[in-house]
């Protein structure tokens, strides 16, 4: 089940960041994760957030570079070695995880992580084969 | 379509006898008129009777623009102020400007060039020329006028800036031939598509470009968003204006109009004659101008000149477009670049709009070149391995061209400034 991220290209300089949330807070858009990866110019903002669709168009309107990537959101049980046994689950079957990061987790017995494959099909299968649910957009918001 | 056959497709040997005969006026006038040449020719030791055919002009003293500027405003006159009935100056943001002033037989020369020039890519009394050049002191927007209005061309004198009017001018009045800067027109079709409007499908047909260097791969991008035909045209306020040298629809290097411009190029640091094809420094003598006659006038523009015949049947001689300039030139830990190189490398990648800067410093003893290019959707990953692999694949791109290591950097949309006139794209923060 996929969940569009957004992806935005930030400059490394004062004030970008904060940039991207007031005008996404400016159209009450709700930031429910969010990862940074940066080098030492540029980096690339990933977020998930309610209304991906008006959170692209309103970031390109502010003149950013903004796309929306697929990834996955699973659900990890909150016990050591939860996540462990996921990134192991599909490291036997050669699925390769770009790039993760935790969602914002409410008190539940499961945390969730965001995960960037590109074979997605392929790993949502093999989750599912090892009983590893993922969530959907529509879940994701309900939490 | 060729404007003036007898001149543009005149026979070699008969045009040099013309050159020759023209020079043997120009020089006489100067020494008896105007005593900067006077004092000039003497200093060089060459007499107007040693001037005996085009052969001899390499026997005549070069004119820089400094020396100009010392004569402002009026000392390089070689009639009545009486007889001058318009004058122009160069912008004077680098010091002094240098004054060109016309008589009315000089505006009859320019008219005739620049119909040669709108002619050469197709322009015709049915079109409707958007001149987006700037009125006034700059020579660009009249020379496109008057060349239009020789050749009964309808003309919006709509002169440069105002983005939105000259949207709204193409778009309601059908305007089907363009002449601005270059960077403008890129500049126009950006707006045009943030107004919701396809700039290819506007009915332009022809666009003349100039005032500023540009490249192949920039016209490339011009013709794709524009959906035209772009062409260069070269001329400067010291000589005349636009109007000394243009593409015809072949698109392989601008006609000079010798019959009245003659092209010379010369070793920059020596000063000699260099044999045709080898790059250098442009020189032109005005040979039929009367306000201000120029003799042997140092562009400081690097190019190089073809007189191969040219597909179109016209036989004046070719310069290549402008390689860059011999001050702009950049010396990079020794090693001689021109911004044009660098925006032929980097315009070659796939999804790079022509949005570029390029910032020299120097640390540590040690020049770094740093090439600034603008993200945008096409280039965009969400891989940061994507991104550097991108920079480090422009990287390698420029140093197999310029044989130096420079640094690229993507930065944001838009942070790169436009600019409406001549595009600043070199920031030399090095303190030498």
């Amino acid at each position: 089940m996929a969940v569009k991220q957004i992806s935005v290209f930030l400059e490394n300089k004062k004030g970008r960041l904060a940039e991207v949330t007031t005008s996404l807070s400016k159209e009450k858009i709700n930031i429910r994760a969010l990862s940074l990866a940066d080098t030492a110019d540029f980096g690339v903002l990933r977020i998930i957030v309610d209304s991906p669709d008006r959170a692209v168009t309103t970031l390109k309107a502010h003149g950013f570079v903004a796309q929306v990537t697929e990834v996955i959101a699973v659900e990890v049980e909150d016990r050591p070695g939860g996540l462990a046994h996921i990134l192991e689950v599909l490291d036997q079957d050669n699925v390769n995880v770009e790039y993760m990061y935790a969602y914002v987790e409410k008190s539940r017995d499961h945390a969730i992580v965001i995960c960037r494959i590109d074979d997605r099909e392929r790993a949502l299968q093999v989750l599912e084969k090892h009983g590893i649910s993922t969530l959907n957009a529509e879940a994701l918001k309900a939490l | 379509m060729i404007w003036n056959p007898d001149f543009e497709a005149m026979d070699r040997a008969r045009l040099g006898c013309l050159q020759g005969e023209r020079l043997g006026r120009l020089v006489d006038v100067l020494y008896r008129r105007v005593p900067f040449y006077r004092r000039k020719m003497e200093a060089a030791g060459t007499r107007p009777q040693d001037i005996q055919g085009i052969g001899d002009l390499s026997r005549l003293p070069f004119t820089t623009k400094d020396e100009m500027r010392e004569v402002y405003p009026y000392g390089l006159l070689a009639v009545s102020l009486n007889d001058i009935v318009e004058i122009h100056t160069s912008s004077g943001t680098t010091g002094t400007p240098v004054v060109d002033a016309y008589t009315a037989g000089d505006i009859e020369v320019w008219s005739e060039a620049m119909a040669r020039t709108l002619s050469a890519g197709g322009t015709g009394r049915h079109d409707i020329v958007q001149n987006a050049y700037g009125y006034g002191l700059f020579t660009g927007g009249m020379g496109v006028h008057y060349g239009a209005r020789r050749i009964g061309a309808t003309v919006i004198p709509i002169s440069g800036g105002n983005t939105r009017r000259q949207l709204a001018i193409m778009r309601d009045f059908k305007s089907t031939v363009i002449a601005c800067t270059p960077s403008y027109s890129l500049y126009l079709a950006e707006a045009a598509r943030e107004e919701g409007m396809d700039p290819s499908k506007a009915g332009l047909k022809a666009g003349f470009f100039g005032a500023e260097p540009w490249s192949e791969s920039m016209r490339a991008e011009i013709q794709q968003h524009l959906g035209l035909t772009a062409l260069d045209i070269y001329g400067l306020t010291e000589i005349i204006g636009p109007g000394v040298a243009m593409e015809c629809e072949c698109q392989q290097g601008l006609h000079v109009n010798e019959d009245h411009f003659f092209p010379e190029i010369i070793d920059p640091a020596t000063g000699a004659v260099l044999p045709e094809g080898q790059k250098g420094e442009l020189v032109i003598t005005t040979l039929t101008k009367d306000g201000t006659p120029v003799l042997r006038y140092r562009t400081r523009d690097i190019t190089y000149l073809d007189r191969a015949p040219c597909p179109c049947g016209r036989t004046t001689v070719r310069m290549h477009r402008i390689l860059g300039r011999t001050d702009d030139m950049l010396i990079i830990r020794g090693v001689n670049v021109f911004p044009s190189q660098i925006e032929e490398v980097i315009l070659k990648v796939e999804g790079i709009e022509p949005h570029y800067q390029l910032v020299v410093d120097r640390r540590d003893q040690l020049d770094e070149l740093e090439v600034q290019v603008e993200m945008n959707e096409r280039l965009f990953s969400d891989e940061i391995r994507g991104l550097e692999r991108m920079e480090k694949k422009i990287e390698a791109d420029l140093y197999a061209t310029l044989s130096i290591h420079t640094r690229v950097r993507l930065v944001e949309p838009k942070s790169i400034a436009r600019s409406e006139g001549k595009a600043k794209r070199i920031i030399d923060r090095r303190q030498l």
